[in-house]
């Protein structure tokens, strides 16, 4: 929603992609939403209102867990983004990703990606979750197919065999 | 009792087929995709409702030679979406008749400069009286549409209702409204139209059915059959949302991109697919019953009317199904069912899961309690009286020949919920403090398949292929989009050829591919697209053991070698099977009689609910959701349907809100528009009973739309139980019971269930 792709105000940024180092020149006030996407081809951060509500762009940054449609790239320069691509470690899905397969918590998968990116900074923050703090820690991320049930149940699944392991 | 061998893939839950794509953000929409050389499309629409277009103003600081501009004089074929009349233009030529009408077409390669572009086109219109709503359309002061505003009327009768009103211990009566809701579906509406002379256009899009829009296309572009393509990309849910409304997106696209030459994408934010793409119909139903002493309907006048909003797209279809569903899982003696759908001036309404049903259902089941109270016994026992059993009929005279017991269904629903204990334990707790508890339960049925005689005239093709390397690839235009249709169809073929599941893969729709196998809609698919399937594979495997290249029993490695010889022999290997309607079915289409589904689903949910009155919200505690649903293919899929549309029936009753300003939704973004989150949901806890249908595959029924009927009228009802207030429209908002609370007599500010008080 910036209002200029105007190649006189382009920037230098640099940040770390799912372990990678990113330099681009581009504008400042550019979406990092958009730069994901249209720069680097990371279409696994998807867009679904473009105003914060429904966390479909949800991406880590710095460990915190953002609408990247509401992040300026500028902002985003020098620091660590972590995005739907750099979940799995290559051919291995994370468990939530499996346990999302497994539950029926991915249905049109649109918000997938999104939701994921929030169940991992939710384990991360708190590894044996309760039900209270799934529904709490998932309520920035909107989905229209499951009706949550089999998001939570995932959730849950995940959690207990990380501890387990 | 499914009718045949107990599978080893049916009933299971194998992996979603595209599932590891979504985990992983591979999976491919249409937004994720660029072709070289594309331009970027963007709509003017009209900021009026109904008018004419005088004149079109190009702001002159805007260097248009840049851009690519299409208007109506701009269409080479007809300017309409052909569906089913062809009133709807693709382009306002001269007549506007709703806000947010495209009029002007424009294409850059950059979309910040497309954005102020689209700014920079201004109308200058003579204004018409426009008409906002279904009462208004109905008094006809104003013709908008045809000769009386009316897009399709139905009238069904059955018995004498004349003559049962005299001997009738009761008559009640009831005025029921449903609002509109938004899909919201959380991918917005979005294509890709690419054109050249040889090849014509091509679209990849975000849609329900590969077909529809091919026809709109042929119509539009003025192109033969085979110069259309249409390619459906994953899809990020549609319900019903992109049914009708990705011909005019992928006709908008197309015009670009044969005008300019290059490709174009169309993909609209999230207020531009709000305020100007289709919801479901607002309604009005309207009961009269007259009921015996003991309970028992003896017969009715049912009143229906649905606002369409500016062109008639679906919305006889929609209305033909609120009809059907309008007397509920009810036995009637007799009855008579008006029906209509109005035009207005706001963007057409359109497909939404349910279509039709839960208007209608929700004024069935909210009067049900209403009777109840009438006769003095309770929900449960109107209920009981007057359910439909075997052998009788519907409102339609369809006989029941499935075997349902709805009695017990009921009562193992109420188990299931501790309906008696609660209501018990709630009759004390609600004498003191502001939370006030109450239990409701709707009972309802929902027809699978197209109604009457429509899967005949939908003459569905369905084609199935084994590769020579044993691989079998399901050829369908019905599409994912969330749903499971890729899974379950893969399951069905699996079991039927014996192969492993991943031995089975489907192709994506894409019209140069696959056959016509019908639309994704009216929970169709498993059942009917499924049964079809079911048949082609098994084409497959007699051809092989015709020939003598398999035996009856096989391994996968004997079916590949078999393939793999037949295929050198004849080239290919292929089975389609086309749509035969089952026998002795009768449909009337004048009369509105005879069998109007193959199949129904039964189901009976109960919802818990807290009403708190210092914030005048109302909560839905717990939810129980029991159906019978002939046979559930695919265990975590169905529940999923299920919960996910319970989670939206609960928005539609509570939550979802949209509010007009002169035919032009006003609140056209998710800040504003709330759907539940996971935060606002309660256990949703699903329950299936398997009773099999001879008509399904593996003996399924359409499942997808069912759980958007029942909630909302079990919500309502269960708030009426908390606080003894009726209200009869949704969505049911603080605001309005703030506003019920105020206008209570002050001698009710007890607030205790005493006989019910009406509210709007």
């Amino acid at each position: 929603m910036n209002s200029s792709g105007d190649a006189k105000v382009k920037h230098d940024v640099s940040f770390t992609v799912n372990g990678e180092v990113k330099r681009l020149r581009v504008h400042p006030m550019e979406r990092l939403l958009d730069v994901l996407r249209n720069e680097l081809g990371l279409t696994g951060t998807k867009e679904g209102c473009g105003e914060g509500e429904c966390g479909s762009c949800s991406v880590l940054l710095d460990g915190l867990l953002v609408n990247s449609c509401l992040v300026p790239v500028a902002q985003a320069d020098g620091s660590n983004v972590v995005t739907i691509e750099g979940i799995a470690a290559h051919s291995l899905l994370h468990p939530l990703q499996k346990a999302f397969l497994e539950c029926g918590g991915a249905q049109c998968g649109i918000c997938t990606p999104g939701m994921i990116l929030a169940a991992v900074h939710l384990l991360e923050k708190k590894p044996e979750p309760t039900q209270a703090e799934i529904r709490e820690g998932l309520a920035g991320n909107l989905c229209r197919c499951t009706g949550y049930m089999q998001i939570f149940e995932a959730v849950t699944k995940a959690a207990q065999q990380r501890v387990a392991t | 009792m499914a009718n045949s061998k107990e599978g080893h893939i049916v009933g299971t839950s194998v992996p979603r087929k595209e599932g590891r794509d979504k985990v992983t953000g591979a999976a491919r929409y249409v937004d994720d995709m660029a072709l070289p050389g594309m331009l970027y499309g963007a709509t003017v629409r009209s900021t009026i409702a109904r008018g004419k277009i005088k004149k079109i103003s190009f702001d002159p600081g805007v260097a248009w030679d840049e851009f690519v501009v299409v208007t109506a004089k701009d269409i080479p074929g007809k300017n309409c979406i052909a569906l089913i009349l062809d009133d709807q233009p693709c382009l306002a030529a001269e007549t506007i008749n709703h806000p947010e009408e495209p009029i002007l077409l424009l294409a850059h390669a950059d979309r910040h400069k497309l954005r102020k572009a689209v700014e920079a086109v201004s109308m200058e219109y003579e204004t018409l009286p426009p008409v906002h709503t279904l009462h208004e359309s109905e008094k006809q002061s104003t013709i908008i549409w045809g000769a009386d505003n009316a897009f399709k009327t139905f009238l069904v009768e059955k018995g004498d209702v004349d003559s049962v009103w005299t001997d009738a211990a009761h008559i009640v009566e009831g005025e029921y409204f449903t609002g509109a809701q938004e899909q919201l579906y959380i991918e917005n509406n979005g294509v890709i139209a690419a054109f050249d002379p040889q090849h014509g256009v091509t679209v990849w899009g975000s849609l329900q059915c590969p077909y529809y829009v091919h026809k709109a296309l042929v119509a539009l572009c003025g192109l033969p059959e085979d110069k259309v393509r249409v390619v459906q990309m994953e899809t990020g849910g549609a319900f019903g949302g992109k049914e009708e409304y990705p011909s005019m997106i992928a006709g908008h696209a197309a015009l670009l991109a044969m005008k300019s030459g290059r490709p174009v994408k169309i993909v609209y934010d999230r207020m531009e697919d709000m305020v100007a793409t289709t919801k479901r119909h607002p309604s009005r139903t309207r009961h009269r019953t007259a009921v015996s002493r003991d309970g028992k309907i003896l017969g009715g006048e049912i009143e229906f009317v649905i606002d369409g909003g500016a062109y008639a797209t679906l919305s006889s279809v929609v209305l033909s199904r609120g009809t059907i569903h309008a007397g509920g899982p009810y036995y009637w003696p007799s009855v008579r069912i008006r029906t209509k759908a109005v035009a207005t001036n706001t963007p057409p309404h359109g497909a939404f899961r349910g279509f039709g049903a839960p208007q209608s259902l929700f004024a069935m089941e909210r009067h049900m309690d209403r009777i109840a109270e009438v006769v003095g016994i309770s929900p449960i026992e109107i209920r009981r009286r007057n359910f439909l059993k075997p052998g009788q009929t519907t409102t339609t005279q369809q006989t029941i020949h499935e075997n349902i017991d709805l009695d017990q269904l009921l009562s193992r629903a109420l188990e299931l919920s501790d309906y008696h204990a609660k209501k018990k334990h709630f009759a004390v707790e609600n004498k003191t403090g502001a939370r006030k508890k109450g239990m409701g339960i709707a009972t309802f049925l929902h027809g699978a398949g197209f109604t009457g005689s429509g899967e005949r005239y939908l003459n569905s093709l369905v084609g199935v292929e084994a590769r020579a390397d044993g691989v079998v690839r399901v050829l369908v235009s019905s599409a994912e989009f969330g749903q499971g249709t890729n899974t379950v169809l893969c399951q069905i073929a699996a079991e039927a050829l014996n192969l492993p599941y991943e031995n089975v893969v489907i192709a994506q729709p894409d019209t140069t591919i696959v056959p016509n196998s019908g639309p994704t809609v009216a929970s169709r698919t498993a059942m009917i697209v499924g049964k079809l399937v079911q048949s082609a594979a098994t084409g497959i495997q007699h051809t092989l053991t015709k020939t003598g290249l398999l035996s009856e029993a096989y391994t996968p490695e004997q079916f590949r070698a078999a393939c793999r010889e037949y295929i050198a022999a004849h080239g290919s290997l292929k089975s389609e099977v086309r749509y035969e309607a089952p026998p002795g079915v009768y449909w009337d289409d004048e009369k509105y009689r005879g069998e109007a589904y193959a199949a129904f689903a039964w189901a009976v949910y109960v919802a818990e609910v807290t009403v708190d009155l210092t914030s005048y919200r109302v909560t839905v505690d717990d939810f129980v959701a029991l159906q019978e649903i002939g046979k559930v293919l695919h265990p975590v899929l169905a529940e999923g349907q299920i919960t996910g549309g319970v989670a939206q029936a609960i928005g539609f009753a509570l939550y979802e809100n949209v509010v007009w300003q002169d035919g032009r939704m006003l609140n056209n973004q998710m800040t504003n528009y709330i759907m539940p989150t996971s935060a606002d949901l309660p256990p949703i806890r699903v329950f299936f009973e398997q009773n099999g249908n001879i008509h399904g595959a593996h003996g399924a029924k359409g499942i997808g739309e069912l759980p958007m009927d029942g909630p909302a009228p079990a919500i309502v009802n269960a708030v009426e139980d908390a606080i003894g207030v009726r209200f009869h429209s949704i969505p049911l908002l603080p605001e309005d019971l703030f506003q019920a609370m105020q206008e209570l007599p002050p001698a009710a500010s007890s607030l205790l269930p005493a006989p019910a008080r009406e509210a709007q």
